[in-house]
């Protein structure tokens, strides 16, 4: 893919190793665990479903304008992205290798919906593990960024994951939580959570709201360049992983409870951040939208 | 689960010397293939894992028109499908064998 090209492609449309491709420095990326070594999942023959080559997750090495980093990303379009055995033990592992290859971080490109319900005690595990691994990875001075845009969006452990992350980028088309739309709505009922109304699921969880709350770190536009320039951005500024992070991490979080735990909606957060025209935010083009948020205190913080 | 296995015999081996490639998705209605040149430079083998049984004799005849078109010698094909119809198999194993030729 030529120059351009790369920087132009979807986000959102481009499978797991097109991302790889078009984000890294041409011909860097150094793949471990590929798919010609078959590491492929154990346990979904059983219900005889197919399995993917690399279990739904290209690992490895690659150079990103000129600084050396790990990089995993998720095929959302293989079991929505779900972590099995395979799939999460390539991905503990790479962030276990970042601890003693210290790169200049460690990118996770996420596109999950959480854990694959056919080795569920395997994927539970690998979350678990991932979640550590990452926590140590930053405590060698590793960050770990996360970039959210695919179409699985960021779900279940994959939202716990997210949570441990030094830094976030996430585009419109991103989604961010634990619970999906169809889980809270099945638990608690639609008239908690209409999962079926997409612009109440896009203000909940989609990039845009994330970034106002400060729950991610930059809002990118659905393009390659677009993450490439918001990840270089959030590895320059990565907070260290010390005990002033940690603590200014929980007043922020206690501080944004306080302040919207009794909201109803994503526009009462919006109008209370002090967003001029909160009905006007889902429409807006990249431009505008980081116009707004360059205006509010809670998107920029130098917790988590 | 039904495995299938097909081994031809090509009149020339594929162009170029890529080692390795692969393309597509295990998704509902598409798949992964993947292309290895491990083989003799006139033997192609396409090995096939699908979740839905009984279409061996169209997976067969996709193979042999996909082998007298492109001339895949050389060739170890390994296919993980998700269900794709046999006109998307056939592009796949087209574009597989192109960014082999690259």
């Amino acid at each position: 893919m030529a120059g351009p090209d790369r920087d132009r492609l979807s986000w959102y449309e481009a499978s797991a190793r097109q991302r790889l491709d078009a984000l890294l420095d041409p011909g860097s990326f150094t793949e471990a665990l590929g798919p010609a070594e078959r590491r492929m999942s154990p346990h979904l023959p059983l219900f005889d479903l197919p399995r993917a080559f690399d279990d739904g997750i290209v690992v490895g090495a690659g150079v990103l304008d000129g600084k050396a980093v790990f990089v995993a990303a998720q095929e959302g379009r293989f079991m929505g992205g779900a972590f099995g055995e395979v799939h999460g033990a390539k991905l503990v592992g790479l962030l276990r290798a970042a601890v003693a290859a210290k790169p200049a971080a460690v990118l996770l490109l996420l596109d999950t919906g959480g854990v694959r319900l056919q080795e569920a005690n395997a994927g539970e595990t690998a979350i678990a593990e991932a979640m550590r691994a990452i926590v140590e990875a930053r405590a060698a001075g590793v960050p770990v960024v996360g970039l959210i845009g695919g179409r699985a969006g960021c779900f279940g452990g994959g939202g716990l994951i997210a949570g441990t992350c030094s830094r976030l980028a996430v585009s419109e088309g991103g989604r961010i939580s634990v619970s999906g739309p169809e889980v809270i709505e099945t638990n608690k009922g639609a008239e908690e959570f209409d999962s079926r109304d997409r612009a109440l699921v896009w203000r909940t969880m989609g990039g845009k709201h994330r970034r106002l709350i400060g729950g991610a770190d930059a809002f990118c536009a659905d393009t390659v360049a677009a993450f490439r320039e918001a990840a270089l951005r959030l590895i320059a500024d990565a907070p260290a992983f010390d005990l002033d992070t940690l603590v200014a991490e929980q007043d922020r979080l206690q501080a944004r409870l306080d302040r919207f735990g009794d909201c109803r909606d994503a526009t009462d957060i919006w109008a209370r951040l002090g967003v001029n025209d909160p009905d006007a935010v889902p429409a807006m083009d990249t431009p505008a939208f980081e116009e707004t948020v360059a205006h509010l205190r809670e998107a920029t913080h130098d917790a988590r | 689960m039904e495995s299938l296995t097909f081994r031809h015999t090509t009149k020339t081996p594929l162009a170029g010397s890529k080692p390795q490639a692969i393309t597509g998705v295990v998704a509902s209605g598409n798949l992964e293939i993947l292309l290895e040149r491990v083989l003799p430079p006139d033997t192609c083998e396409v090995a096939i894992e699908t979740p839905v049984s009984g279409y061996g004799q169209v997976w067969e005849a996709v193979v042999a028109d996909f082998v007298a078109r492109a001339q895949p010698g050389g060739l170890r094909i390994s296919i993980n499908d998700g269900g794709a119809r046999p006109d998307t198999v056939s592009l796949r194993l087209l574009q597989g064998a192109r960014l082999m030729e690259a």
